[in-house]
């Protein structure tokens, strides 16, 4: 028989039986919907991560002091600052991997101006730093190389810093103090939410460093600063060269330990997306087995078929049909439901997912290798299921499959 | 026999032995049995004389255990599965007693069937052909009808047709009147005589005496033995027919005054044909009311 005969005898057979066909079906459409919805919240989730971790900045490796001791006790990472100025300028100066590189210095103060006061975080920063932190603009502009250089008294307000103080959203041009020193706001930047640790990340004001530093601190040291590469395949020889350009400003002498920690974004991405990946993979776990238990339903609704059908097998055989030609028939009935349940799940999943995503809010994300990945599974299903019962209908003897009341 | 003709039926010391619980039971103990191209056999049979085993040996459904069958020339016995049921599709029509005809497929749809196994490679509409069968046993306008829409007799014509299709040079038909009333048994046998004048080979096993009259040949089988082998000169089923068929009209004419009568044997069934009596000859079966072989009749 040809193919095309095949499917057709196949899917005759399968229609003259709808309601037990379908039922049959269900058990795939269900595990396969639930693979797709399952996997889909999961990618949705790992998405939603990869998200913010690209929001603190991607590429991006962290320079901070280091830890001291004395006795054999440690007192803890930052104990020991040596952190200056002038190590974020030797590395932009000798480094070759690095693209951008901005010393932070950091200080708490009432911001007064527009409506009232706001207590915040002031970051003195580079020009790097709009880069490094993949920061956009909601108004104005972000302050310049000769701003630093000139120590302007410009700022660049968070978002929720400019909602505080300007609810109006007209900060821009208007004068804030900060220890009684008046800024000039020249930007707002756009929101960026919260961190994974639920800091936010708009409550804060940015100054150039230098002006921070004179102005508002009055000490040399600073506690860190940031760099980043272009590619991130760099980070790790980035990481060896920082450490040798410390190592050098600083004056160590080769049997003394680093006084600095590098650290890298990279780590704490691989280390949440890990964690999705597992979710994903376990909630793809769980729903196989109802693929599974699917795929056991089609094998048993076809080892009853074989039978119930016994005699037609035995017609079929007294007719001409080879052993083979009895097994394709009902390995094809058997691919034909799973597949066909399959596409039926592969729907379902659609429509369940957009369903989870519009009224509970959870974001879902089906991707298309996993709907392949379903329908080629459900017809592996189909093989693997049906293989049993359809050989068992092959082997059968014509003579006593006629016989068969 | 008649006159020198290719054999197309040739088996020697046939034996088949079931072996139940133990003890071996000899459903065939040697069988010579020979059938000449264009021949119209009855093999008959007390219940267990082998006659149904030896039909399924002959048809390629079963293999013997001892003795050679030579089918066209082939020795069938040393084939494998697959060769067989090739055999089965190209060479040979088999007919049921009980039909087996597929339920809910269509009467075309299981004439189609043993076109759908065919791999000679010829290339014909499977439609076409299908429908040309059932228009052979007079059924081309029940192409679309299921099984359970037909009568019996009209059931085991699509098998007929079915058994057609493929142009088969061998009919075999194990009790193919069996479920069937005597009326319809005669216009199965007629059609059987229309197809042997074509060159159709029949062989049909039977225990029904009455329509062992319409064949060419009578073979009887005994514990597993062959121990008659007679040729005989056919009655016409046609004829018969057109008697049967005017007596039933005569006998619902005459229906108020007289009393059907009992079962009738065949012997009688003819003498009585003969002699022009036709009350006696209706047979009472459960599909055979007066009704239903008037709708046949028209």
């Amino acid at each position: 028989m040809t193919a095309s005969r095949l499917l057709v005898v196949a899917t005759k057979s399968i229609l003259k039986n709808k309601m037990r066909t379908l039922l049959t079906m269900l058990g795939i459409i269900i595990g396969v919907g639930a693979v797709i919805i399952m996997v889909a919240i999961g990618q949705g989730a790992q998405s939603r991560i990869a998200e913010q971790i690209q929001n603190l900045g991607t590429n991006m490796i962290v320079i901070t002091a280091g830890t001291s001791s004395s006795g054999g006790v440690s007192r803890g990472s930052g104990s020991y600052n040596r952190l200056r100025v002038r190590d974020a300028e030797l590395i932009a100066q000798e480094s070759i991997l690095l693209s951008g590189v901005t010393p932070v210095v950091t200080t708490f103060t009432q911001a007064v101006g527009g409506t009232g006061n706001w207590r915040t975080l002031i970051n003195g920063v580079g020009v790097d730093y709009e880069y490094i932190r993949a920061l956009t603009m909601f108004d104005g502009s972000f302050f310049n190389q000769r701003d630093v250089r000139q120590m302007k008294k410009v700022a660049v307000l968070g978002w929720t810093v400019a909602e505080n103080l300007f609810p109006d959203g007209d900060g821009v041009g208007q004068q804030i103090r900060l220890r009684n020193v008046p800024f000039t706001i020249i930007g707002v930047l756009n929101p960026k939410g919260q961190t994974a640790s639920g800091t936010d990340q708009d409550d804060q004001i940015l100054a150039p460093y230098t002006t921070v530093q004179t102005r508002l601190r009055g000490r040399s040291f600073i506690s860190q600063i940031l760099v980043n590469t272009s590619n991130p395949n760099d980070i790790p020889a980035a990481e060896e060269e920082i450490a040798v350009l410390m190592r050098e400003s600083h004056g160590l002498a080769a049997w003394e330990e680093d006084d600095f920690t590098v650290r890298n974004q990279t780590e704490l991405a691989e280390a949440a997306q890990g964690t999705t990946e597992v979710m994903t993979l376990l909630l793809a776990a769980i729903a196989s087995i109802s693929l599974l238990v699917g795929g056991i339903g089609i094998m048993n609704i076809m080892l009853v078929s074989v039978t119930e059908r016994t005699k037609e097998i035995g017609i079929r055989m007294a007719v001409g049909a080879r052993g083979s030609d009895v097994l394709t028939q009902f390995l094809i009935e058997s691919i034909v439901m799973s597949v066909f349940g399959g596409a039926l799940g592969v729907l379902l999943g659609f429509g369940g997912s957009t369903l989870l995503s519009r009224f509970m809010g959870w974001g879902t994300e089906v991707a298309p290798d996993i709907v392949a990945i379903a329908i080629i599974f459900s017809a592996a299903v189909g093989i693997f299921f049906g293989f049993y019962p359809a050989r068992k209908a092959a082997a059968l003897n014509p003579i006593d499959a006629l016989r068969y009341e | 026999m008649q006159k020198e003709k290719k054999t197309v039926i040739e088996t020697s010391g046939i034996t088949k032995i079931y072996s139940m619980g133990g003890t071996e039971v000899h459903a065939l103990a040697g069988v010579d049995f020979q059938v000449d191209d264009g021949e119209f056999v009855a093999i008959i049979g007390a219940s267990g004389s082998g006659k149904s085993t030896l039909m399924n040996i002959v048809g390629c459904l079963d293999y013997p255990s001892k003795g050679t069958y030579i089918l066209d020339g082939v020795e069938v016995n040393k084939l494998e599965r697959n060769a067989l049921a090739d055999i089965r599709n190209q060479k040979i029509g088999f007919i049921f007693q009980g039909f087996n005809l597929l339920a809910r497929t269509s009467a075309l749809e299981n004439v189609e069937l043993p076109l759908l196994y065919d791999r000679s490679g010829n290339k014909y509409n499977l439609k076409k052909r299908a429908r040309e069968a059932l228009e052979i046993v007079g059924l081309g306008d029940r192409a679309d009808h299921h099984p359970n829409e037909l009568s019996g007799g009209q059931q085991q014509r699509v098998a007929i047709a079915r058994a057609l299709v493929t142009d088969p040079s061998l009919l075999l038909a194990d009790e193919p009147t069996g479920n069937l009333d005597s009326k319809t048994s005669v216009e199965v046998f007629g059609l059987f005589q229309e197809l042997n004048a074509k060159g159709i080979t029949i062989v049909v096993v039977t225990h029904e005496r009455d329509v062992i009259h319409y064949v060419k040949r009578v073979v009887e089988l005994k514990d597993g033995l062959l121990i008659r082998d007679e040729l005989q000169t056919p009655r016409s089923a046609a004829e018969d027919l057109e008697r049967i068929i005017a007596a039933e009209i005569d006998a619902e004419n005459a229906a108020e005054n007289t009393v059907v009568g009992a079962d009738e044997s065949a012997e009688n069934l003819a003498e009585d044909v003969d002699e022009d009596v036709t009350v006696e000859i209706v047979k009472e079966t459960p599909g055979g009311s007066t009704q239903d072989i008037n709708e046949l009749a028209v």
